[in-house]
């Protein structure tokens, strides 16, 4: 349903230049509000603030990898943030066509912010899941500790060491990796995560951000 | 916190839910947005234009004046909406600062302008966007430099104390600074247009005497040259000395390109001299003698145009250079083609290709001279593209060097009608100063005039005279006053210090001068109508008040009644110096201290002359002291000088206005 208006760009070549040349010359525009409204679960006013907000930083209508790399970055101004938002990137670009819509965003908030706690936990698996196989294997799970890690920076109180991550890791597996087969399934994560008290309350954190 | 992407600060607070599953530790609580208000629209008066936005648009940058509480301040409750008093054009760019992120400078404004703007809302230049930011700082950096040119002009005129060496290099560098200087100046650019013209009429020859041959005057009168020469040089050679004593840095000045020249143009002649008639030397010392002209450089420090050149010159190296190459190819390439071209021939005068390059040059640039010309076909073929190439050659650097050339010219000129323009301009502000402080003095006097017309109590007087100010000025005179009743010294004995007319003030100090020298009858002009027409005449009033309250001792000739008389006095004031340095002289001493002698605004008073009583009952405040109506003094009082000091110096504050 949602169509993309592309202008004459003939050669396309791999350049990151060419690339914005594309880009701003796709006009992407959303479905309507109604249609949003029934598959979401905000109503018309958020959705009318989040599309105003998401249409001022990218008033093409698409995000692509390097604009969302930049946003996300300014939150975490002390470290590197840019493989950790590869990671969100692919984790709300559901349909894996290299571009965010005003769409996914909005169905990956309105899963963040008002989906149950199966969704959400559902969701946190799916970003951790690199590769999408429906197993977090140990590397995949390291990749993205280390990602999370190089979000705080070197500044750090104690300092961060090289294992951190992997002793993290280690941590994080024998939590959750019941059947000790080096792998984590979507029913053994929601499983877990559904008997620990501190990860169910921290879902409902952020409930009311909008 | 980054500002511009505040509105995605919702998804990255969503998406840290990928981080709990991960998370070891509780997280802590999130704050809760108890202002949770709907996004509403702002309306922005800004001078009677109406902008409107969301809140949270403004919300975006907290550090800014718009993003934080502070435009509050600015709330207008009846018409609900937030009112600036600034321009709404240069208003436009701040907002769309907050809507999209990127500050733009907008070119038709002025740098200043806009600097003041971006102050006043909080912003600061440096979150211009990269299309606009080089634009302002370009333009922010000429407007820079030109403030610049003016200050340094200032520089030159407040003279700090300079040692003898500092004066001497300034009055090397600008000779309009002293007459010496100029002196100099001129002296010797004569001798270098002495030494020049000599270097050039040596080698003319003169009349044939007896000799057979024709002697250059050079050979013929040596004497005469050699003493013209040694005459220059010692000229020369002594302003280089000074020069180089007086250089800041001597090294520095060394190394400079004008000492260069000045070395060149004087060694010859030492070297000269050292040398003695050896026949080996002789032909270097011809050469030798070629650098003599290079005194004609000398001529660069006279002349704004030559430096101007030269700097042309110097700042177009690289089109230069790019001339220089471009034509050395095109010679080699043509040479080349036109020797194997001519080598068929006979006695072709093509004998090598470095001779053909003679030919090529003078070919390319249109000279032509016929000594060497092509006789083959091939020759006459290729000669012809030579020539014709050769123009484009050498037409195409031109313009560049030419545009240098005038704009560095034009720079100039620049400078020059500045510092003229700006003469008028300080002197046109000097006037409107004057004319302020001139305001305060009438208003007090008026001031002075309508406390004594309510002692009178003339109806038809006061609304004459009465001029109206506004309220804020008011104030102002208000605040002077005050401030000249602060300068009052604790002991009574001195009054309070007054702003006066620069002129009445140096008609005081004259007057209090003659006073001790009776014998000299100031000059003294006071008329009696109300319209101005004094021009040169000062006035003195102090000096009509002894003669009022002392007119037998007192030789001076007065036009003017009894002592009651009033006058109306006309002060007519010219431009004026400042006022500050006659202000201090007030303070300092109160012998001396009286009126400023004004000379710019016509100010029309009318003063009745009191005597003062003597210095044994001091007045405390004059200006509001006893009513007018007061016996004179005993005449022939032996104190009588005593009475005129002391008038003079009290005089300061028996300005004792009445009615006319």
């Amino acid at each position: 349903m949602t169509w993309a208006q592309r202008t004459t760009c003939s050669v396309l070549e791999q350049n990151s230049v060419e690339d914005e040349l594309e880009l701003s010359a796709v006009r992407h525009r959303p479905e309507g509000l109604e249609q949003l409204e029934a598959q979401t679960r905000f109503s018309r006013k958020e959705l009318q603030i989040l599309y105003r907000g998401f249409k001022t930083e990218c008033p093409s209508g698409i995000v692509n990898e390097d604009t969302f790399k930049d946003i996300y970055s300014q939150f975490f101004p002390q470290g590197d943030a840019s493989t950790y938002a590869h990671f969100l990137f692919n984790a709300f670009d559901t349909d894996h066509n290299g571009s965010v819509s005003f769409e996914d965003f909005v169905m990956g908030l309105s899963i963040l912010l008002r989906g149950t706690v199966q969704e959400k936990l559902n969701w946190a698996f799916n970003l951790y899941d690199i590769n999408k196989d429906g197993y977090i294997t140990k590397e995949e799970m390291l990749d993205i500790m280390k990602a999370i890690y190089d979000m705080m920076g070197k500044c750090t109180y104690p300092v961060l060491k090289e294992e951190t991550p992997r002793q993290h890791v280690e941590v994080f597996f024998q939590k959750m990796d019941k059947n000790k087969d080096g792998v984590v399934t979507i029913d053994e994560f929601i499983d877990c995560c559904q008997n620990d008290e501190n990860i169910m309350r921290s879902m409902h954190l952020f409930e009311n951000v909008l | 916190m980054a500002t511009g992407v505040a509105a995605w600060l919702p998804f990255a607070r969503a998406a840290a839910i990928g981080w709990m599953p991960v998370a070891n530790c509780p997280m802590p609580v999130a704050p809760r947005d108890n202002h949770k208000r709907q996004d509403e629209l702002i309306i922005l008066n800004v001078s009677g234009r109406r902008f409107q936005t969301w809140r949270n648009t403004l919300d975006r940058y907290p550090d800014t004046l718009l993003g934080s509480s502070e435009k509050d301040f600015f709330y207008n409750e009846e018409t609900k909406e937030y009112f600036f008093d600034r321009d709404p054009d240069a208003f436009r760019s701040i907002l769309n600062f907050y809507r999209t992120g990127k500050l733009h400078y907008p070119r038709h404004e002025c740098i200043s302008a806009y600097d003041e703007e971006l102050t006043f809302f909080g912003i600061i230049p440096e979150v211009i966007g990269d299309c606009c930011y080089e634009e302002y700082k370009d333009r922010k950096r000429e407007n820079l430099e030109r403030l610049q040119d003016d200050q340094e002009e200032n520089k030159d005129m407040k003279l700090p104390k300079l040692n003898f060496r500092e004066t001497i290099w300034r009055a090397f560098e600008n000779p309009h600074t002293s007459t010496m200087a100029l002196v100099f100046y001129y002296v010797t650019g004569f001798f270098i247009a002495i030494s020049v013209i000599t270097n050039v009429v040596e080698t003319v020859p003169c009349g044939s005497t007896t000799n057979q041959k024709d002697m250059p005057c050079g050979e013929r009168y040596t004497v005469a040259f050699f003493c013209i020469d040694t005459a220059c040089v010692m000229i020369f050679t002594v302003e280089y000395l000074m020069r180089l004593f007086a250089a800041p840095s001597r090294y520095r000045f060394m190394r400079s390109v004008m000492s260069i020249i000045d070395v060149m143009a004087i060694l010859p002649y030492y070297i000269g001299l050292v040398m003695t008639n050896n026949e080996d030397v002789s032909g270097a010392f011809v050469t030798l003698r070629v650098f003599r002209v290079f005194r004609i450089f000398k001529f660069s420090r006279h002349s704004q145009g030559l430096r101007i050149l030269g700097y042309t010159l110097k700042s177009c190296a690289s089109e230069l250079g790019f001339l220089l190459f471009s034509l050395t190819m095109a010679i080699i390439i043509f040479a080349t083609v036109m020797f194997y071209a001519e080598k068929g021939s006979s006695s072709s005068k093509f004998t090598s290709i470095p001779a053909s390059f003679w030919y090529t040059i003078v070919t390319m640039t249109t000279l032509g001279y016929g000594d060497m010309v092509p006789k083959t076909i091939a020759g006459k073929i290729f000669g012809s593209i030579c020539s014709l190439s050769g123009v484009l050659v050498i037409a195409l650097p031109v313009p560049v060097i030419v545009s240098n050339f005038s704009r560095i010219y034009h720079q100039n000129q620049r400078a020059d009608k500045r510092r003229a323009q700006k003469k008028a301009r300080l002197a046109r502000i000097r006037i409107v100063k004057s004319g302020s402080a001139n305001a305060f003095l009438q208003s007090k006097r008026n001031g002075l005039l309508n406390e004594l017309l309510e002692l009178t109590g003339t109806e038809e007087d006061e609304q004459k005279l009465i001029k109206s100010t506004s309220l804020l000025e008011s104030q102002h005179h208000h605040l002077l006053h005050c401030l000249e009743k602060t300068t009052c010294y604790p002991v009574c004995s001195l009054q309070a210090h007054e702003f006066v007319d620069e002129q009445m003030y140096k008609q005081n100090r004259l007057e209090t001068a003659l006073q001790n020298d009776p014998s000299r009858s100031p000059s003294i002009c006071s008329h009696d109508s109300s319209v101005g027409t004094c021009c040169s005449h000062r006035v003195k009033r102090n000096a009509a008040l002894p003669s009022v309250s002392v007119p037998s001792t007192h030789p001076i000739p007065m036009h003017q009644g009894p002592l009651q008389e009033l006058r109306a006095i006309h002060i007519q004031c010219g431009d004026l110096p400042s006022h500050t340095t006659s202000r201090s002289n007030l303070n300092l001493k109160t012998d001396d201290s009286g009126r400023i002698n004004c000379r710019g605004a016509q100010i029309t008073t009318a003063i009745i002359c009191l005597p003062t009583p003597s210095a044994l009952t001091p007045d405390g405040d004059g200006l509001h002291g006893p009513p007018q109506q007061r016996p004179p003094p005993p005449l022939g009082h032996p104190a009588a000088p005593s009475i005129q000091t002391t008038t003079s110096s009290a005089g300061t504050n028996i300005i004792k206005v009445s009615a006319l």
